[in-house]
């Protein structure tokens, strides 16, 4: 097979040649003008619009809907081209959501990987007071790279579970617009692609928040992460849209919105937040790239800007964006716990709805992100009020954890080990919570190392251990095997205790003085020790990572093979054979009939498979498709 | 073909979806406006550019008279009438490109100020370029209709990208008959240094 007959291939050669004929067009059309040539930065960023646009065609997202706009009819579920061998799928566009998901996945653990390596180089530079082997501004810029990938890659990670468990778990044979589906992955490509070009551009250095006027004046890289991060948030618009459509207008008969799988009702508060939220981080960013393209003084306070507006933008979607990173792992959590407790999900609706709660609320807790910031003083105590409000919707979630726990029949395979350790540490970040949410108490921890702690507790215990455990637990419904216990166990026990070391060590360096975000500090702080264990335990970290890597390549060949219902899970998408087919539940549909979570009940039903053998109840007659 | 455990037909189902789809889409388009209107609210405040209040009338009353030609357009589809479909069509897409022209044209030709000019000028330009991207996507939209139009390709039973047009040039109506009171007439005016 030919190297660029995949689509992935194609794509970047489309992007290198797109930029290269969008730097040349512009560098002219300037030149033309008048304008002074060794200005680069509108040439460049023309560039990189236009490579990116390149890709999405290049790779083939745009195909279909070039077809349709001129009238053409397109095949609604195409089939896999047989000709091609099953492992190219992954790397071409493909309109089936389990590909997409898995594509998502892959992308995720990528990107997840590269930034903990950037984090790893950092972290051996604050060793030592000093500076040994990076220069600052290449230290600012790995901080920042960290963590904007990092989010990229939780973004994707987030689009990986929604989009292989939503459709399995409603009953759906795919998304409700496939090809949206597939162009919202393929988008976060040339996103990533122009995020990490930045690192070559002469960087960026300020955070991940992109706050002006430092933003301002970056860097040509600058404009790289803020076009990076415009297209990774389109990718996240279009998926929300597509989820939200999904859940609500394509589930099985006899599926109420309160009969699906939990992890729906995450996936769906995650996708509302998606959809709206999304929009004013772009906006912020686009305005800034105005600013240092056109001279639009929005946050220039010599032309009348203002600084305070930018973070009103920015926090409005960047505050809620946390939710999205852990709402989906907090679903996995409910969804997993009665599967290995063998008991119903404690208060199921109150966890549905407090997924919802958690989302609305976020709308309104932003600004306590800018207590130092110099904002008008009189909005910091209601938002201090929003901000602790969110714990109750988030204590509702704990209490209902421990509820489904007690007394049930626990077991502790590798899944269920990355949820207990995501309860504890998303404890951690929620207790370490609230003093940063009140004002007297962030004064004094804004920007310290204390921060830094207590997000990563969150990102961890909301994300990543989550993230892990659906991993796990959802293999074997992906491949057809499963993966190695022992290395999974040891992946687990090696991750969580380095990482309470790695995050406790932050909180107590920022308790001591120690700013996030700087490449140096002062000797007489004291503080080297400390740094020391934190990095050393990051490296742990590291290597637990690449334990899973290896367990994971190695499980996808040669893992021990499970077809069945491995965990003796209710819920639908075991109740077919695995690897899942094709068209999901072509062929075999169902209808709800129970409560989803009755687990241990005698004669509880949740699902009534129909086939030939056993026909639907009457009322439920499957209607052929065209 | 697939079997299905939807009481809906597939045409329905996805007729059901688009139309979703569609409303969340400009749901999460009024946010990105809606940020936009705020921007303008707290840069601004109580002061809006001294503009020339003739032209944003005449581009206003364009913008307006071509929703009600949208209108019609859909409506006559829906009815089967193919020509006034086809008419209708062809004339919102020309008020379309007056808007347009009337905007880059000539509000921006003559207003004293570019976008380099202070907190006005920034958002001026912003409103209006914002508003006028979103023009130009559904004059194109307009156009590829008007095109597979003409092909015959629309009924009175099968006409989505008719109707999902329609709505959309009627959401970009809708934002700047709240941009154009923005920048026109609320405040007091003040020209630029």
């Amino acid at each position: 097979m030919n190297f660029f007959s995949l689509g992935l291939a194609r794509g970047i050669g489309a992007q290198i040649i797109g930029t290269a004929i969008g730097v040349a067009f512009m560098s002219i059309w300037r030149a033309a003008l008048g304008m002074p040539v060794n200005e680069m930065e509108p040439a460049a960023v023309f560039g990189g619009a236009v490579g990116a646009l390149a890709f999405m065609f290049g790779v083939g997202a745009l195909t279909d809907w070039t077809r349709i706009a001129f009238g053409h009819a397109v095949a609604e579920h195409p089939a896999a081209d047989p000709s091609q061998p099953t492992w190219a799928r992954y790397f071409g566009v493909s309109l089936d959501h389990k590909v997409i998901g898995i594509q998502y996945g892959i992308t995720s653990v990528l990107l997840l990987c590269l930034a903990g390596l950037f984090a790893l180089i950092f972290r051996a530079e604050l060793v030592e007071t000093g500076l040994q082997f990076l220069s600052p501004d290449l230290y600012n810029t790995l901080m920042s790279l960290h963590g904007i990938v990092m989010i990229a890659a939780i973004l994707t990670g987030v689009g990986a579970m929604s989009n292989y468990l939503v459709p399995l778990m409603i009953g759906a044979s795919d998304m409700a617009f496939p090809r949206l589906n597939a162009f919202a992955f393929w988008v976060n490509i040339p996103g990533a692609l122009l995020l990490l070009s930045s690192l070559f551009l002469g960087g960026f250095d300020t955070g991940w928040t992109g706050y002006p006027p430092l933003s301002a004046r970056a860097p040509l890289g600058m404009q790289f992460f803020f076009m990076g991060v415009y297209i990774v948030g389109l990718s996240s618009i279009l998926g929300g849209l597509n989820i939200i459509v999904t859940v609500l207008t394509m589930r099985a008969p006899g599926m109420t919105l309160f009969r699906m799988p939990i992890f729906v009702w995450a996936a769906f508060a995650t996708a509302l937040i998606q959809l709206t939220a999304t929009q004013l981080i772009g906006l912020s960013f686009m305005m800034v790239m105005f600013q240092r393209l056109f001279g639009m003084g929005f946050f220039d306070p010599a032309k009348g800007g203002n600084v305070i507006l930018f973070q009103h933008l920015f926090w409005f979607y960047s505050h809620p964006a946390v939710y999205v990173f852990i709402l989906p792992g907090l679903g996995i959590i409910s969804e997993l716990l009665p599967v290995f407790a063998r008991k119903p999900l404690f208060g199921y609706k109150w966890i549905a709805l407090s997924s919802l709660a958690i989302a609305l609320i976020g709308f309104f807790v932003w600004a306590h992100h800018m207590f130092t910031s110099g904002m008008e003083e009189y909005l910091r105590v209601p938002f201090m009020y929003s901000t602790l409000l969110v714990a109750v919707p988030t204590g509702v979630k704990f209490f209902s954890w421990i509820g489904t726990l007690w007394q049930g029949k626990i077991s502790t395979p590798t899944p269920m080990l990355f949820v207990l350790g995501g309860i504890v540490v998303f404890l951690l970040g929620g207790l370490s919570g609230p003093p940063n949410g009140t004002v007297a108490t962030d004064l004094q921890l804004h920007d310290t190392y204390w921060i830094v702690g207590h997000f990563h507790d969150t990102m961890f215990g909301g994300f990543v251990f989550p993230f892990f455990a659906a991993i796990y637990y959802w293999f074997p419904k992906m491949t057809g095997r499963r993966m190695n216990e022992t290395l999974g166990k040891l992946h687990f026990y090696l991750m969580t205790p380095a990482f309470f070391v790695m995050t406790l060590g932050q909180m107590f360096v920022g308790l001591q003085g120690m700013r996030r975000r700087i490449a140096d500090y002062d000797p007489a702080q004291g503080l080297s020790p400390t740094h020391l264990v934190v990095t050393v335990a990051a490296f742990l970290i590291a290597t637990s990572v690449l334990v899973f890597l290896f367990n994971l390549v190695h499980s996808v060949k040669s893992g021990e093979v499970a077809a069945g219902n491995l965990w003796a899970s209710r819920s639908p998408e075991w109740q077919i054979p695995s690897p899942a087919p094709e068209h999901n539940y072509a062929g075999r549909p169902f209808v709800v009939v129970g409560e989803p979570y009755d687990y241990g009940l005698p004669g509880a039903v949740y699902l009534q498979m129909g086939d030939a053998a056993t026909p639907l109840p009457p009322g439920h007659a499957a209607a052929p498709a065209e | 073909m697939t079997i299905s455990s939807n009481p809906l037909t597939a045409a329905q189902q996805k007729l059901v979806n688009n139309r979703l789809g569609l409303w969340l889409f400009i749901l999460s388009d009024a946010f990105m406006f809606g940020g936009i209107l705020v921007a303008r609210i707290y840069l601004l405040g109580e002061t809006r550019p001294h503009l020339e209040q003739t032209t944003g009338f005449i581009i206003t009353a364009i913008l307006l008279v071509s929703s009600f030609f949208m209108n019609r357009a859909e409506t006559s589809i829906a009815f089967g009438d193919r020509r006034g479909f086809l008419i209708s069509t062809a004339l919102t897409l020309l008020l379309g490109l007056g808007f347009l022209i009337g905007v880059v044209g000539f509000e921006w030709r003559i207003t004293p100020f570019g976008p380099g000019d202070g907190a006005p000028g920034a958002i001026f330009y912003l409103m209006t370029g914002m508003h006028a991207f979103h023009v130009l996507t559904g004059v194109i939209f307009l156009a590829v209709i008007l095109r597979n139009g003409l092909m015959g390709h629309y009924s009175a039973d099968e006409h989505w990208a008719v109707e999902a047009c329609a709505n959309y040039w009627h959401f970009v109506d809708i934002v700047w008959q709240f941009f154009y009171p923005a920048l026109y007439l609320v405040g007091v005016a003040v020209a630029l240094p």
